[in-house]
């Protein structure tokens, strides 16, 4: 009997895992007891780190997309599809129209983050963003044309993607105009939902004092409510309004309907046990990266680490042996400072991150990494 | 034990700070004035987290229950 395990998501999560699983599964799979399909419902990978550069002119989107099938091992059956439905009882996926459902013995979810700006009055007509591919490059037509006035940069979604971007774009804003002599015609305003920076309260600790010494004035327990584009007014629910010249968010995030669908967790995360990452309310479903609902910040670190462990767990399993490699909490992540300089910072489960002192060798170490980012993609790194 | 009747649960046990917090600031958005939110939630930080919060948002925590291995807010939306 061969053994069929799907993968739906072709982002980090998904794509380090099948060419992970080609590569520990290399003798079943050419003796075909086992079969990997990857679905993912565009031909591309695409790596949303680059989207942090491309406001500022650093890079473009294309930077950050490549084609799957260059990706992903020749053993992997990669199928460009969108499931709509997810049966865990009879451990079948659904698909549009007539195309037949396809049944799995071991299912991956790694379906990651949507965007959702219309929970917010406004936003989408108001706002900019650089969580997206065209939110990016809108946001750069604008950017590069600011000189002068009130740029905001709200945090509305929590979680969201990669928790120390907010802290990065002002950082980075802060800097680049004031390298190019701006600084003092240009106001910069940070807005978070809680009483700090950012979530961790170690990183929040680090980063308040780099931006009261920089001038960055901070707008805490500020909940966006709702967006006057014509006014240019950005209100919260705590009642506070902010008139704005350049509205930045991070828009709200959801994972996909499907999820919740099939029951498997609410608002499109998976409810999973934050070790095994197996799903709590069907067999055979495991969850990682964003869709997993761990706790842990949804970042690409978090994604390929869990996808290692996934790997390990179904390997063991085809094989008839009990599973016993566990995610730790591990997150990894590099946070700019400015335009030439970057911290780092690395935590778990037990262990709270503590901010490296911002250098130009951590700055450059993160460059480096996002470009040889492909080879972690290809399952080598 | 209290006697408060919610009109909304949110169950955010097992969440780590501020996933709680954002919990029921997520579900807040959602009800209507007068309506009464339960958080429950094992984490030590929303102890200090979701009172500050209230208070600056100016909905009223009704009460906090002290439960075997968690704790029961009751926010009521202004």
């Amino acid at each position: 009997m061969t053994e069929h395990v799907v993968i739906v998501g072709g982002g980090t999560g998904g794509t380090v895992l099948a060419n992970d699983l080609a590569d520990r599964l290399d003798a079943e799979l050419d003796a075909g007891d086992v079969r990997i399909t990857l679905i993912n419902d565009g031909p591309d990978h695409v790596y949303k780190p680059v989207w942090l550069y491309v406001p500022f002119g650093q890079r473009e989107p294309a930077d950050g997309r490549r084609p799957l099938d260059e990706l992903v091992d020749d053993a992997v059956d990669l199928r460009i599809d969108r499931v709509t439905a997810i049966d865990t009882e009879a451990q079948r996926l659904q698909f549009d129209g007539t195309t037949p459902s396809v049944g799995y013995d071991h299912l991956v979810l790694a379906t990651g983050s949507t965007l959702e700006p219309e929970q917010i009055p406004g936003l989408a007509e108001g706002g900019h963003d650089y969580y997206s591919e065209s939110g990016s490059t809108a946001l750069r037509d604008e950017l590069l044309e600011f000189t002068e006035g009130h740029l905001v940069l709200s945090v509305i979604g929590s979680p969201h993607m990669c928790p120390a971007a907010p802290l990065e774009f002002v950082f980075m804003a802060d800097d680049w105009f004031r390298e190019r002599g701006l600084r003092e015609d240009v106001d910069i305003t940070y807005t978070y939902p809680i009483q700090r920076v950012h979530g961790n309260p170690h990183i929040a600790e680090w980063a308040r004092p780099i931006m009261d010494e920089r001038g960055i004035e901070v707008e805490t327990f500020f909940n966006a409510e709702e967006v006057d584009p014509d006014s240019e007014t950005l209100t919260s629910m705590e009642g506070t309004d902010l008139d704005y010249d350049l509205l930045v968010t991070i828009p709200p995030h959801g994972g996909i309907d499907l999820i919740e669908e099939a029951g498997l967790g609410d608002n499109g995360w998976v409810d999973v046990d934050k070790h095994t990452l197996e799903a709590e309310a069907a067999d055979n479903v495991y969850a990682l990266g964003d869709t997993a609902d761990t706790g842990v910040p949804n970042a690409g670190s978090v994604a390929h680490y869990q996808a290692g462990v996934v790997g390990q767990r179904l390997a063991s399993q085809i094989r008839g042996r009990p599973a016993t490699a566990t995610y730790d909490g591990k997150t990894l992540c590099f946070i700019e400072t400015g335009m030439d300089a970057a911290s780092f910072v690395e935590f778990d489960y037990e262990n709270q991150p503590s901010p490296a002192p911002p250098s130009e060798k951590l700055h450059w170490s993160k460059l480096a990494y996002n470009e040889s980012y492909w080879l972690t993609a290809r399952g080598l790194l | 034990m209290t006697d408060i009747e919610p009109d909304e649960t949110v169950d955010a046990r097992g969440a780590a700070c501020p996933g709680p917090l954002m919990d029921l600031i997520g579900t807040i958005r959602d009800v209507e004035s007068g309506d009464v939110v339960r958080l429950l939630s094992d984490a030590e930080q929303s102890l200090t987290d979701v009172p500050e919060w209230a208070e600056e948002a100016g909905n009223e925590l009704l009460a906090v229950e002290e439960l075997d291995d968690h704790n029961a807010f009751y926010v009521e939306k202004s």
